[in-house]
């Protein structure tokens, strides 16, 4: 069986006025029907692996791979156009922010629609039924009266749920999260991933979930990538993330606070022990 | 909150924001008609001289004053004025000599017509322009468009004007000279409306709106050029500035179309300040612009203001600025009005 996904040295660049700088130096990695995970520090250039799979960075910037594969189809090689079939029918991606990310002056109910009418042209009621469905699924309660809203009206942790539901209701293969649940309280955190986490296990998808935080990638994810300025400088089971080899992890490993821990003063990265200078 | 007129809450909260609304309109004219009043008896010139001519004697001098009311104080003067302005009596005008309310009546609706015309070309091509140069940012057509808007923003109202009637008036014959109307079709249809395209649908008479249009044209096509400047300038950047929105690569990865990415996404939320640009254009060419209005000796209130002004006839100067400033009133509360409708965050 073909994996879902096949990366081979995945490279981004932007221009700037000093030349182009790279944020992507040669990723490669598979993604079977599984869960994934990407950490890294902010610039590690993380968000922008994700985003070029689904190919949106835009010019000026500019995407180069040996190989980018979905479902056996060469996603380079795709125009503008041929993308949007795949898109959100096939792969589909989380945003941070609902806050940001939702259009403040559509209601939730036709944005979520507008996610498989883009797709398939379903009749008016049945698209109705299907967003309340979707709604419920992802614990919406009154779900009728959350369509009709906007939103501004609605809550951070309601917001990603909403969006969790109109990047799902067109049933895509692959899904990538990135960074989830860094706008939402810690208290909705857990629900949210929970929600997400059950809803690909249940529907056999591949997961890409993007974040900061070593602790909720090794708890939801089967594999994890950990990423340093543009380069993957480990891969390995989540299970065995304790037992890390290469220094950039140990450093981040090494800093995660606990809370039996007596220690006074959290270990700083030191970065020359990967970095060579 | 949208108004639910089934509810008696819902009902007697529609009562209140109107009258809110109503009040507020009122209020802002009586300030309006404060400020215009006080700055017509501030500035340093003599309505009396300005009637009776710098020849007549003392005697008949202070018994124009008196029949003018000049010689009571301010504040009294100012009641009866906002009485006389409330009845719709705004004076006479001295040197044309008739009701300023019926001057007014006559060439407020010569801009109206130009300006609406103006307006209309403005929006229907300036904000498509506007939104294919963000769609295409940085493209020749972007490039082009800018050229264009900056044109519109440098280029001399009267040069234009002089260089369209040179050109497609006097060598190709395209459109028809100055004036609303030629001569021969003059008063042929009645002022209804006093706009010379409604009154003669009005009428049925197809040869004076022919007419009528080919006069208007020119000059309405130069202040849409105008306007259209500007609201493509600021509809691009209005755009541009949506189309960085987090929620606009949301609508790219559901897999949603160019077009509606840019139409639907993008444009929606731009509307509300796209609105307070038409709305404050619209405006600015509802004053009359003196420079088209000369050339092409259009009988608009740009030109009754600029003449009213020489001859120092101030009923006219006042009202003219006051329908000039009721225009404002009026374009800023619909506004006001068309955010709520548009804008869900509104309340």
């Amino acid at each position: 069986m073909t994996p879902l996904l096949e990366i081979e040295n995945l490279r981004v660049s932007f221009p700037t006025t000093q030349g182009r700088i790279e944020v992507v130096k040669g990723v490669s990695f598979t993604l079977g029907r599984e869960r994934l995970g990407i950490v890294g520090e902010s610039g590690s250039g993380k968000s922008m692996t994700g985003r070029a799979i689904l190919r949106l960075i835009r010019s000026p910037g500019e995407v180069t791979a040996e190989r980018m594969m979905f479902d056996g189809t060469d996603l380079l090689s795709r125009s503008e156009r041929a993308m949007r079939p795949l898109r959100g029918a096939r792969m589909s991606m989380i945003m941070q922010d609902p806050k940001f990310s939702l259009n403040p002056v559509m209601t939730v109910g036709a944005q979520i629609a507008e996610a498989v009418r883009a797709h398939e042209s379903v009749p008016r009621r049945a698209l109705a039924n299907r967003v309340r469905e979707m709604l419920e699924a992802v614990r919406i309660n009154d779900p009728d009266r959350v369509a009709r809203m906007y939103p501004h009206e609605v809550s951070g942790g309601m917001g990603q749920r909403v969006m969790i539901a109109m990047m799902l209701i067109p049933r895509p293969d692959l899904l990538i999260a990135d960074e989830p649940t860094s706008a939402l309280d810690v208290s909705v955190q857990a629900q949210v991933l929970d929600l997400i986490d059950e809803l690909i296990v249940n529907n056999g998808m591949g997961l890409l979930l993007i974040s900061h935080d070593l602790n909720l990638v090794a708890r939801y994810c089967d594999r994890i990538l950990v990423m340093n300025s543009g380069e993957v400088v480990e891969s390995c089971d989540a299970a065995d993330l304790h037992a890390a080899t290469h220094p950039y992890t140990r450093g981040l490993l090494a800093a995660i606070p606990r809370i039996d821990e007596t220690r006074d003063v959290l270990p700083v990265l030191d970065r020359s022990a990967w970095s060579g200078t | 909150m949208p108004i639910d007129f089934r509810s008696r809450d819902g009902i007697l909260r529609f009562f209140r924001v109107l009258t809110g609304f109503v009040l507020t309109i009122a209020l802002t004219f009586l300030g309006l008609l404060a400020i215009t009043f006080f700055i017509g008896r501030v500035v340093p010139i003599d309505p009396v001289l300005a009637v009776v001519g710098d020849r007549a004697t003392q005697e008949q001098y202070d018994a124009m004053k008196i029949a003018m009311g000049l010689d009571r104080p301010l504040i009294l003067q100012f009641v009866s004025y906002v009485g006389d302005v409330v009845q719709g009596d705004l004076g006479r005008s001295v040197s044309t000599n008739r009701l300023v309310a019926e001057d007014l009546a006559r060439v407020f609706p010569a801009t109206l017509e130009m300006a609406t015309i103006g307006i209309i070309i403005g929006v229907g091509l300036g904000v498509p322009m506007g939104v294919t140069a963000a769609a295409h940012q940085g493209s020749w057509l972007d490039q082009g468009i800018r050229v264009l808007a900056l044109l519109g923003y440098s280029v001399p109202a009267f040069w234009l004007g002089l260089v369209g009637l040179a050109l497609f008036y006097a060598s190709l014959g395209w459109v028809s000279g100055p004036g609303r109307v030629d001569i021969f079709y003059d008063g042929v249809v009645d002022p209804v409306t006093g706009l010379l395209l409604v009154d003669s649908i009005l009428a049925g008479d197809w040869e004076v709106f022919r007419n009528a249009l080919s006069h208007l044209v020119l000059p309405a096509a130069i202040l849409g050029f105008f306007s259209l400047a500007y609201i493509a300038r600021m509809t691009r950047s209005f755009m541009l500035d949506q189309l960085g929105q987090e929620y606009i690569t949301t609508a790219r990865v559901k897999g949603v179309s160019e077009w509606r990415v840019i139409w639907v996404h993008a444009f929606a939320p731009i509307r509300v300040p796209l609105i307070t640009v038409i709305g404050l254009s619209y405006a600015g060419l509802l004053e009359g612009s003196v420079m088209i209005e000369t050339v092409f000796s259009w009988p608009g209130i740009g030109n009754y203001l600029t003449v009213a002004l020489l001859n120092a006839d101030m009923n006219a100067v006042l009202g003219a600025t006051l329908i000039i400033g009721a225009v404002f009133i009026g374009i800023n509360k619909t506004s006001d009005v068309l955010y709520r409708v548009l804008d869900p965050r509104s309340t």
